[in-house]
């Protein structure tokens, strides 16, 4: 295994073990957040949050080096458009969230986890995204 | 451990993995597009995605079976997963980001683009809830 591929690996497992300790891997834990007439659970904040604090004060590290630690260039989207395409698909990617309590990070460990939901969601949802694939290429 | 302690403690780790990623190979941490570009994406851009994902999946895995109060048991509705699951798939492609690409590693970025992508599907995430509420199905 090359060191890129290997550090990707890495890069995945610190991800996975914060989704985990995250409990997002149990949608009802997300459809009590989203939930605010009932019983909310404010987990979520805390989770987004931090990662986002996290990962900022790191990126303004990481990206004043010229490169990547193992080589190549950053790959960060240049465009700062925001067209009709953005603002649909979040909403319809909100809605499916919203229904089911599933986005694909932990959707995906909880395929590996045995979660029964998980397996019937995910391969709609591989194929809702080869659909929009064939659509707006 | 508290339930918001161990949240805090998995965002951290979450924006952890997305900095080591981005530091080692350069690439964002958003999940929908590293799992399209795995299944569909151009043959020598595959192999890190894989083994992003492959690290993810089994790492999480294992980790739930640590934690005092792992996933429960889920038995929602077949047709209204195949639904959700179709939608989130077709909107993350088309919006080119989910709650990591756009709300995790977008936002630090501080773009414009993923911003209005976050408020967007946190609004539509809301209003779905509420109204899946209110028709009273049972998720």
């Amino acid at each position: 295994m090359t060191r890129a591929n290997l550090a990707s690996l890495a890069a995945g497992a610190i991800f996975g073990v914060g989704l985990a300790l995250s409990a997002l891997v149990d949608r009802h834990v997300v459809l009590g957040f989203l939930d605010v007439t009932g019983d909310w659970n404010p987990r979520l904040v805390f989770v987004m949050a931090a990662a986002v604090a996290v990962a900022a004060i790191a990126y303004r590290f990481i990206f004043r080096r010229p490169m990547p630690a193992l080589g190549g260039e950053f790959r960060v989207p240049k465009t700062d458009v925001i067209d009709a395409r953005l603002v649909a698909g979040a909403a319809i990617f909100g809605v499916g969230w919203g229904l089911a309590g599933f986005c694909p990070g932990p959707v995906l460990v909880g395929v590996v986890a045995g979660v029964r939901d998980a397996w019937i969601f995910v391969p709609a949802m591989i194929a809702g995204s080869w659909i929009a694939g064939r659509l707006v290429r | 451990m508290n339930d918001w302690v161990a949240s805090a403690a998995g965002g951290a780790l979450i924006g952890l993995g997305a900095a080591f990623l981005m530091w080692s190979v350069g690439r964002i941490a958003g999940i929908s597009g590293i799992a399209s570009g795995a299944l569909e994406g151009a043959r020598g851009d595959r192999a890190w995605r894989f083994a992003f994902l492959a690290g993810m999946m089994i790492a999480g895995a294992v980790a739930l079976q640590f934690l005092p109060a792992p996933p429960r048991a889920q038995t929602g509705s077949t047709p209204l997963l195949i639904v959700a699951g179709l939608l989130v798939g077709f909107g993350t492609r088309l919006g080119n980001g989910c709650t990591s690409g756009h709300g995790v590693c977008g936002l630090a970025r501080l773009s414009k683009r993923s911003l209005v992508a976050v408020m967007t599907f946190m609004a539509a995430a809301f209003a779905a809830a509420f109204v899946m509420n209110h028709v009273n199905v049972s998720p």
